[in-house]
């Protein structure tokens, strides 16, 4: 008797564990979200993490009827690590929605983890062209390097800028930058003088600047991952090439929002193209930088936190969509083809490429009360990754 | 080509002082400190926060960055090092290489992972143009710097009682102590010393190298081939090869550059083959 009233307890007990299991995976809804945190990149980590609370605090967690968690993992930009989390983030907590990705390498590290499990992957930063193609699964909220690069190759010939040098980084987003700057800039009738790759871990880039001095160009176009932007300014400002008459272009990421504010005056004048600046001047990008600055002590968005915020949103917006039916594939439909307004401006993610359709602003770094920005002056409208139109 | 000539110089200066005292440990304590760059970025951070922390003029947070770095060198000799002087050479190994990693995550915790930006006054940016000459003026002043710091050392090593009492102790601990020579305080010192100037380095370098909390791990090859090629018996080898790469790397970088990354790292191998022990090899003392 004893015995049997303890059996039934246990199977009632197993039943109710079961049941309320089943409901608690029905009723939340999880994102992985893996990011740099530590390390070299963390800064993005930073930035998009703290956009995507951003967008949670403004927009609720309960979305469809669904609680929606985010779980936050760094991997310190190691490939190897972003995809043992990824995978942990599948197979034990059973994610909805894999996002983030600091760099190139860990996206593709992903991809196919994305592919075999159906999972939707919102690449939130990495920037290399081919990222979207390396699964069916991925759409990406960030940018390509080839959108910023061209869109500087058709201003520049038009601006007194015939001839350059290229200098970029040696790696995946350098090498994109520097072949599709170049290729649109001799179309446009330009003249690249030579093409300089810098290794990675650089430690001094007097020679490569002091190379661009002898050659003279009309302006040197630079690439390099956003913090290394800095030492790049400050020699080319030291070796005195602005007097020599050379100019300092290049893609958003050498006058990044995040580390303008510190640069100093040897940022003043530089000219460079993206898809965000904290100065746009719109109203949704004005409650943005308010709402951003305000929730962490000051901090000013950069276009990190732009690319985590409206991947957020394209999540939000494929889950009110299916209504929490449907797996990956229903989710990842639903993702492809939104049109919004995002801080950056209008933006549209397309159904066959799933990489985003955005302005490309050329900007020009000013002194506004006090305080540098990257302050826009032309605008190219709806550009495609240059990089899928082959 | 006198600029790229002028240009490694500055960096090869750069490299001296921030690897001088890897060398001094290495060679005249027979201790192998990897933990060396630790120091450096120890150096650089103190000159960034008092800057902009405290607003401390630039000239002025050079002194501190080596009495910052020299006395957490004091302190960490007579604490972590000392007992590890007789240990074999791996432990040392491990032990240093564990520290780094601890810097870095403590810089990283503490301080945060961006680029760290210091501002220079305003007579140390630009540069002067003599005839096909470029003088930047920081690249300038880091090689008077250095120069001056070069000279002390060597006199302080070869000429003082305190660099006789030093080699002593190194040759044989058990005699010098026998002949009144305070062992302890003479390693301790030093050590502080080779800390404090690459102290020193890391702050003269934050401009120029960048710094973040992955320094140490950036710079430590450097410093290793610069003792390794110069040797570590005296003063003017780790700077003639501190020089010569430094040249070498930049004149690379300049003329061939799909090859520049490559040239420091052939130099080494090949002066290593024909010079295994490095350029200067002090003749009869411990290996």
């Amino acid at each position: 008797m004893h015995k049997r009233t303890m059996l039934q307890a246990a199977v009632a007990l197993a039943l109710a564990g079961t049941a309320g299991l089943a409901t608690a995976a029905d009723d939340v809804f999880k994102i992985g979200l893996i990011l740099p945190m530590t390390g070299q990149q963390a800064t993005t980590g930073r930035q998009i993490e703290a956009a995507a609370k951003l967008w949670m605090a403004q927009n609720g967690d309960t979305v469809a009827g669904k609680k929606v968690q985010l779980i936050v993992k760094d991997d310190a930009s190691v490939p190897a690590n972003t995809r043992r989390l990824a995978q942990e983030l599948v197979v034990n907590d059973k994610v909805n929605v894999l996002a983030g990705m600091g760099i190139t390498p860990s996206a593709l590290a992903v991809a196919p983890i994305a592919t075999q499990s159906k999972t939707p992957l919102v690449v939130m930063a990495a920037a290399t062209s081919s990222i979207t193609e390396a699964s069916p699964f991925i759409v990406r909220s960030s940018f390509t390097l080839p959108q910023a690069s061209v869109a500087l190759a058709d201003w520049a010939p038009k601006n007194g800028i015939k001839s350059v040098v290229t200098l970029v980084s040696d790696y995946g987003p350098g090498l994109d930058a520097e072949k599709f700057f170049a290729e649109r800039f001799l179309f446009n009738g330009g003249k690249v003088m030579d093409k300089l790759r810098v290794p990675l871990m650089n430690p001094d880039f007097a020679p490569f600047l002091q190379k661009v001095r002898d050659l003279k160009p009309d302006a040197v176009f630079v690439f390099v991952p956003s913090g290394a932007g800095t030492a790049v300014m400050k020699q080319f400002a030291e070796r005195g090439m602005d007097k020599a008459g050379i100019k300092l272009i290049g893609t958003g990421d050498v006058t990044d929002d995040d580390l303008l504010p510190e640069m100093g005056d040897v940022a003043l004048g530089v000219v460079t193209s993206h898809h965000y600046s904290a100065d746009h001047n719109s109203p949704a990008n004005k409650k943005f930088v308010e709402a951003f600055e305000k929730a962490n002590k000051g901090l000013r968005p950069n276009f990190m936190a732009v690319g985590g915020y409206d991947g957020m949103r394209i999540i939000y917006e494929a889950l009110k969509k299916t209504g929490g039916k449907g797996g990956g594939e229903a989710l990842l439909g639903a993702m492809k083809g939104q049109i919004f307004e995002s801080p950056r401006g209008p933006v549209f993610i397309d159904a066959q490429t799933r990489d985003i359709v955005q302005n490309i602003y050329l900007r020009k770094v000013e002194k506004k009360n006090g305080q540098l920005y990257n302050v826009e002056f032309d605008v190219i409208k709806d550009v495609k990754d240059p990089g899928k139109t082959k | 080509m006198l600029t790229i000539l002028f240009d490694g110089i500055a960096y090869g200066m750069l490299l001296f002082v921030l690897a001088v005292g890897l060398a001094v440990t290495m060679g005249l304590m027979n201790f192998i400190n990897l933990a060396h760059g630790a120091f450096a970025m120890v150096g650089g951070y103190i000159t960034v926060l008092a800057m902009q922390r405290l607003g401390v003029p630039f000239l002025a947070s050079l002194p501190l960055a080596f009495v910052g770095a020299a006395l957490l060198g004091a302190v960490l000799e007579r604490t972590l090092y000392r007992p590890l002087y007789r240990k074999p050479h791996l432990d040392q190994v491990l032990f240093s290489i564990g520290l780094v990693f601890m810097a870095v995550a403590a810089v990283d915790y503490y301080i945060g992972s961006t680029q760290q930006i210091i501002q220079l006054p305003q007579w140390l940016k630009g540069r002067t143009d003599i005839g096909s000459l470029g003088v930047g003026h920081y690249r300038l002043f880091i090689i008077a710097v250095c120069a001056v710091l070069t000279v002390i050392l060597q006199y302080i090593l070869a000429k003082t009682r305190f660099g006789s009492r030093l080699r002593a102790s190194v040759d044989d601990q058990r005699v010098a102590a026998g002949m009144g020579i305070n062992v302890n305080v003479v390693f301790l010192s030093t050590f502080a010393f080779g800390s404090g100037l690459a102290g020193l380095g890391g702050a003269l370098g934050a401009e120029v190298l960048g710094l973040d909390p992955s320094f140490p791990l950036k710079f430590m090859i450097y410093f290793l081939i610069v003792v390794a090629v110069g040797g570590t018996s005296s003063i003017t080898g780790p700077l003639l090869a501190a020089l010569l790469l430094g040249i070498a790397d930049v004149a690379g970088k300049y003329y061939i550059p799909k090859m520049g990354a490559f040239i420091v790292y052939t130099l080494m191998i090949v002066i290593l083959l024909w010079k295994p022990n490095g350029l200067f090899v002090r003749q009869g003392g411990k290996a």
